[in-house]
């Protein structure tokens, strides 16, 4: 953030100045009220010193909206490149009787079918009913290349706004004209549908009690003062009250959980209300999707074992030649674990002959032009080939079974003699990362569950080698549900991702729930985030967003509130040095003068917020570890250093401000 | 043995004492507030006023019951004190002013027992001891119901059952109140303090005669420590030799004071089943409590001025036999847990020491505090304290399983703001009032202080006068009662609703990512914020009292 972009925003940052949008924000309101008090007092009875509170105090009131403007500047500038997506489009409306009609995109209902062709815009949301396109979405994703929908299955949503590159397709319209996904992404970024978060209201009903605290305080001071024979301005009890409530989270409270969205977005996941990225920070299960999540979503060769009495590069080159022309992705990795242990680059097959993979034999593999035959298979396939499997091989069979792999056996005849040369370990890989990334999740107190189609088996398997702490196997939508609802019931906010129309209830009822953007419809609609990049590993990040979105706010707070130790030890002698000038032990910062003193406590406290604004719009630093290590660690930069900072900024700027003449 | 050796020693013996009792009396607190079955008196005293003990109550209905109790109890107890001339043993004394007697009589059912009064000329026995006595029973009573209430809240799930609150009151006052009291009351009389149904009337040494007061004093001075109360038979209060004849009957005294408060920290870790949660709420006690004594010792015992360093410490206005370390120690125990017993004139210690009892009440009576209300006031803070560090770790707060919501953190605010609101607009109130200058016993600073003594004395529900001030006036008698009964059942009722919003939740599992409210850095930050709150809203007024004097 550059002084450029502050600037860019003060004109808005004065237009907030308006009493009824302060309102909101309870502690700025009295600041602005002050403001308003001391303006009065300095024309009725100017002096230096008065005019110089005038005008900081609404320097506070302004830094203040300055905060909010700058972090909802960012949200503008994304609306506006959305509002571009959405010009309005014609229609193409197909009727119950089978005729079509052009309307504009705006008339559209629920319910109505629209065609689309090559080139046009789609009219509004919707789900394809028929035919299947190539679909440009980058006005909402951002990502340029294009993605297929098709009529049914999970990958059947459309988005108004993105463009049908080829082909045609049908589709129904599932939401109204002003309220499709775009329009609701545009409300988003740009905060017009932001309320107050439960976390937020809790916190402002903290900072409002403490600021009619400190009302109390100061305007019970007044009689005290007098009776101490020190009566006091009302200028000076304006200043110290504003110095007291906790004007630096009051002016950044709403710039933070503005900033926390912001966040948001800028890793493409869209969350439909705050309430949703604060309760990503107090998740403490997570459902992770087997399949696409944590492993890459293919079985995959990891080892290859020979035979008694084979060699290990024979069963290498061997594993490889029955593959060469096996195109699937399982096929594909064992050449690649066959390069990858030293195969020769390029193998000799003039005049082979390609087996492919069909349904009787269920084998695959290449006849070579010298008569030798390789085939790799199931073991019992390979059996009825080739009469039998040595007992070595079988019981490396039942091992790779056991541990949840897959195993493909590799076998060659040659003159009607065969030979079983070894078996090839397909297994589900893991992917990078995800192992460190569960143990990071566990330090954070995160219970990680795998959920998969798979058997209990092979779930075991890659649930221990992933590392999470559960796993569901054999899972149906309804036991997904059945598992949120023990995980909530025991106290637990649950998150998880999903694309297809029968995740949409377990979305619904998790209370972090993702929806992939290439999903369902049903899906988007029933989850509280839309992750535009469909990326389901980006759960892990949503739930860092969240925390650190509580944390900026905690520390915050607490720093705003440290301050005043600092701004009371500035003030308070200040006051009653007259009356009590033994109070003076108490000016520890050994300010200049009284004026100086109380218009520095002013002057740090209307800055602290614009030198905070920046953190508050990128966050405090965080990072996974124990709730135990991280507070350690917060505490002590903004507690200990809320108390510290001011003694430093307080006396710094009285240095500056005691040259003032009539005030030094 | 001089008077560092004996104070030293006096420490020690207090907390040997307490740690041998800790485990067993705290335990024997949480068994009595979970036992289900009822002892045969209990259970016919519950068919006589009509009361199901075993119909749970809910949170709405256990207030509903706490304020009508109470309502009660002032209405009985202003009609003592007002018509006392009709009850026996009276002593021919006539019926307290109506102004004292609302005073009075909100006063001792607050558990606060500020007198502006003195008990030897004003009352007679059966007022005291059928009257003032009853309610330091009864309203200890209460204030251990609320607390047991709101542990209840943390402990259930999904539920609204609070308990009930009779059954509470009752077993508070028949299974640990009484047979303490009545094991104590015996000791002390042992130790010389009076227990008796007569004045005397003797010869005077100088010639003459004099009257000299008895009265039931023992059963009633035991029942003023142990539950908090504070309420002397006479007006010396524990300075008067028939209360605390000597070192020995203070050391009682002050064991008294605080062996429940102290206990009850044990109470609620087996309560919860989390007994490092009760260490870490007694670790936060001791920590204050120490630092206070700490203070108070050095000012009182260390002679800081001419006068004092003659007669070997600042002894004016102390009881010779006791000392300086006595004083001040017995200062900061009744101090901290809002007892308001003195064996010495608060009034006439240094600024320092003077400061430091009064920033004891100002800290909410919570080191320890009273007699159930300094669990319930240090378990707010334990949450104010969970909401703002709690953040700082990326959740919504939680503690002891339940989170800290927007209804949680309504009741706890209102309850943090409450009795710092009183005391602020009853000093500003006074203050401004050209009469109060009259009523104080010092000009400047001090005066001052007597003020701010007398406010937060009576919303904090401790009773300690700092003396010098003359409460007597109309203004002082309703204000300090307004601020009495404002400044115990606001947070009361605040309390109760925040139970029943707890006992509503469900429970939130402790995980790596929870933070943990056992830990010495939780029980530091709680300290923080408990000093960091109360300097916040009392700093100027302090600036204006003891710390514009002790700077001087």
């Amino acid at each position: 953030m550059t002084l450029t972009t502050l600037l860019a925003q003060l004109p808005s940052a004065l237009r907030k100045l308006d009493p009824r949008h302060l309102w909101r924000s309870p502690v700025m309101f009295i600041v602005w009220i002050g403001s308003v008090m001391t303006t009065v007092i300095a024309i009725a009875d100017p002096s230096a010193f008065a005019w110089t509170i005038t005008v900081w105090l609404w320097l506070t009131v302004v830094f203040g909206n300055l905060a909010e403007a700058v972090a909802e500047g960012r949200g503008k500038a994304q609306a506006a490149s959305l509002r571009a997506a959405r010009t309005d489009v014609s229609a193409l409306r197909l009727l119950p009787d089978g005729t079509e009609e052009t309307v504009a995109g705006t008339e559209l209902r629920v319910g109505d079918l629209v065609i689309v062709q090559a080139g046009e815009v789609v009219p509004g949301d919707g789900d394809v009913v028929e035919g299947v396109a190539s679909v440009d979405e980058s006005a909402i994703t951002g990502e340029s290349a294009p993605v297929i929908r098709e009529a049914g299955g999970d990958r059947s949503a459309v988005t108004g706004g993105t463009k049908v590159l080829s082909d045609q397709i049908t589709v129904k319209i599932t939401s109204a004209p002003g309220e499709t996904f775009l329009d609701r992404m545009i409300a988003l970024v740009e905060g017009a549908s932001r309320r107050k978060t439960p976390n937020e209201i809790a916190l402002s009903i903290l900072l409002v009690s403490l600021t009619i605290v400190f009302v109390l305080a100061v305007v019970t001071l007044k009689p005290m003062a007098d009776y101490a024979g020190a009566p006091q301005d009302t200028l000076v009890l304006i200043a110290l009250l504003v110095c007291l409530i906790p004007t630096t989270i009051g002016a950044l409270l709403s710039a933070i959980g503005i900033a926390g969205m912001d966040r948001l977005v800028r890793v493409n996941v869209l969350a439909m209300s705050g309430r949703a990225v604060e309760a990503a920070g107090d998740v403490s299960t997570l459902l992770l999707d087997k399949t696409g999540t944590i492993t890459y979503g293919n079985r995959r060769a990891s080892r290859l074992v020979p035979a008694a009495g084979v060699t290990q590069d024979e069963m290498r080159d061997a594993a490889r030649l029955s593959s060469l022309a096996d195109l699937t992705p399982e096929g594909r990795s064992i050449v690649e674990l066959a390069l990858a242990e030293g195969a020769p680059a390029e193998v000799a097959t003039d005049g082979a002959t390609f087996v492919e993979f069909t349904a009787q034999t269920r084998m695959s593999g290449v006849d070579l032009a010298s008569g030798r035959a390789v085939r790799k298979g199931a073991g019992g396939s390979i059996a009825a080939w080739g009469g039998g499997v040595p007992d070595d091989v079988r019981a490396t069979i039942d091992e790779i079974s056991g541990s949840g792999g897959t195993p493909l056996v590799v076998a060659e005849q040659t003159d009607g003699v065969t030979r079983v040369l070894g078996t090839v370990h397909l297994k589900d890989v893991v992917k990078e990362g995800m192992v460190e990334r569960f143990a990071e999740l566990r330090r954070m107190g995160i219970r990680t569950v795998m959920i998969t189609g798979d058997n209990p088996l092979t779930a075991a398997a890659i649930a221990k080698e992933a590392g999470v702490d559960d796993f569901l196997a054999e899972a149906t939508p309804e036991d997904k549900m059945r598992l949120i609802h023990q995980e909530q019931e025991g106290g637990r906010l649950v998150a998880m991702t999903g694309d297809g129309t029968n995740d949409a209830p377990a979305l619904a009822a998790a209370d972090v729930g993702v929806a992939m953007n290439s999903g369902t419809s049903a899906a988007k609609e029933a989850g509280n985030m839309v992750d535009l990049d469909s990326d389901p590993t980006k759960l892990i990040d949503i739930v860092g967003i969240g925390k650190q979105l509580l944390i900026t706010r905690g520390a915050l707070t607490t720093f705003s509130i440290a301050n005043d130790v600092a701004k009371y030890f500035a003030i308070i002698p200040a006051m009653f040095l007259v009356a009590y000038p033994s109070l003076d032990r108490l000016n520890v910062m050994h300010l200049a003068t009284p004026q100086s003193a109380i218009l520095s406590a002013v002057i740090f406290n209307a800055l602290v917020i614009v030198a905070l604004i920046p953190l508050a719009l990128k966050g405090v630093a965080y990072r996974a570890a124990s709730a135990a290590a991280i507070l350690r660690r917060n505490i002590l930069v903004y507690g200990v250093g809320g108390v510290v900072a001011p003694f430093v900024g307080i006396k710094l700027i009285d240095l500056i401000v005691s040259t003032i003449p009539g005030i030094g | 043995m001089s008077d560092t050796t004996s104070g030293l020693l006096t420490i020690l013996t207090l907390v040997v004492v307490l740690a041998a009792v800790y485990v067993p009396f705290g335990d024997y607190m949480a068994r009595t507030f979970t036992s289900t079955s009822h002892t045969r008196v209990e259970s016919r005293l519950y068919r006589l006023v009509g009361v199901d003990p075993d119909s749970p109550q809910t949170a709405r209905s256990y207030t509903v019951s706490v304020l009508g109790f109470s309502v009660v109890s002032i209405v009985a107890l202003y009609a003592i004190l007002v018509g006392q001339q009709a009850l026996p043993f009276g002593r021919d004394l006539p019926g307290m002013p109506w102004d004292m007697g609302i005073n009075t009589a909100v006063s001792f059912v607050t558990n606060t027992n500020w007198q502006s009064y003195a008990g030897e000329s004003t009352l007679g026995f059966a007022a005291q001891a059928g009257g003032l006595a009853v309610q330091n029973f009864l309203s200890a009573a209460v204030g251990m119901a609320v607390a047991v209430a709101l542990l209840r809240g943390f402990m259930r799930t999904r539920s609204d059952d609070l308990g009930n609150f009779w059954v509470d009151l009752v077993r508070t006052t028949f299974r640990i109140l009484l047979p303490v009291a009545f094991v104590a009351a015996i000791l002390l009389v042992s130790f010389g303090a009076i227990q008796n149904f007569a004045d005397h009337t003797v010869n005077a040494v100088a010639g003459g005669t004099q009257v000299v007061p008895g009265g039931p004093v023992a059963s009633q001075e035991v029942i003023k420590e142990l539950g908090t109360n504070g309420g002397g038979f006479f007006n010396a209060n524990s300075a008067h030799p028939f209360e605390n004849p000597n070192p020995l009957s203070n050391l009682l005294e002050m064991f008294l004071i605080l062996v429940i408060p102290i206990s009850l920290t044990r109470t609620v870790g087996t309560m919860l089943g989390r007994r490092k949660q009760g260490l870490a709420v007694l670790g936060a006690m001791t920590v204050m409590i120490g630092a206070a004594l700490a203070v108070a010792t050095w000012a009182e015992a260390g002679g800081h001025s001419q006068a004092a360093r003659l007669a070997g410490g600042a002894m004016e206005g102390k009881e010779t036999q006791l000392g300086t370390w006595a004083s001040a120690m017995f200062g900061v125990f009744t101090t901290g847990t809002s007892t308001g017993a003195v064996n010495a004139a608060h009034d006439s210690f240094t600024p320092a020491g003077g400061g430091t009892v009064l920033v004891n009440m100002m800290l909410g009576e919570v080191s320890p505090g009273g007699v159930g209300a300094g669990i319930y006031g240090i378990l707010i803070m334990a949450i104010l304290t969970v909401f703002i560090a709690g953040l700082m770790v990326g959740r919504t707060p939680e503690i002891l399983g339940k989170k800290i919501g927007t209804k949680e953190m309504t009741y706890v605010a209102l309850y943090t703001l409450s009795v710092p609101a009183i005391i602020l607009v009853g000093v500003g109130t006074a203050i401004a009032l050209g009469s109060t200058p009259d009523a104080m016993g010092n000009p400047g600073g001090h005066g001052f202080s007597e003020v701010v003594y007398a406010f937060t004395s009576a919303a904090n529900n401790n009773g300690s006068a700092f003396g010098g001030i003359t409460v007597t006036s109309h203004f002082f008698q309703i204000a300090l009662a307004l601020a009495m009964l404002l400044g115990r059942f606001v947070p009361i009722v605040l309390v109760l609703a925040l139970a029943g919003s707890l006992a509503r939740q469900g429970k939130v599992p402790t995980t790596a990512g929870t933070l943990p409210t056992h830990t010495p850095l939780f029980t530091g930050l709680l300290v923080g914020v408990i000093l960091l709150i109360t300097g916040l809203t009392f700093f100027p007024a302090l600036a204006l009292g003891p710390l514009a004097e002790a700077l001087a």
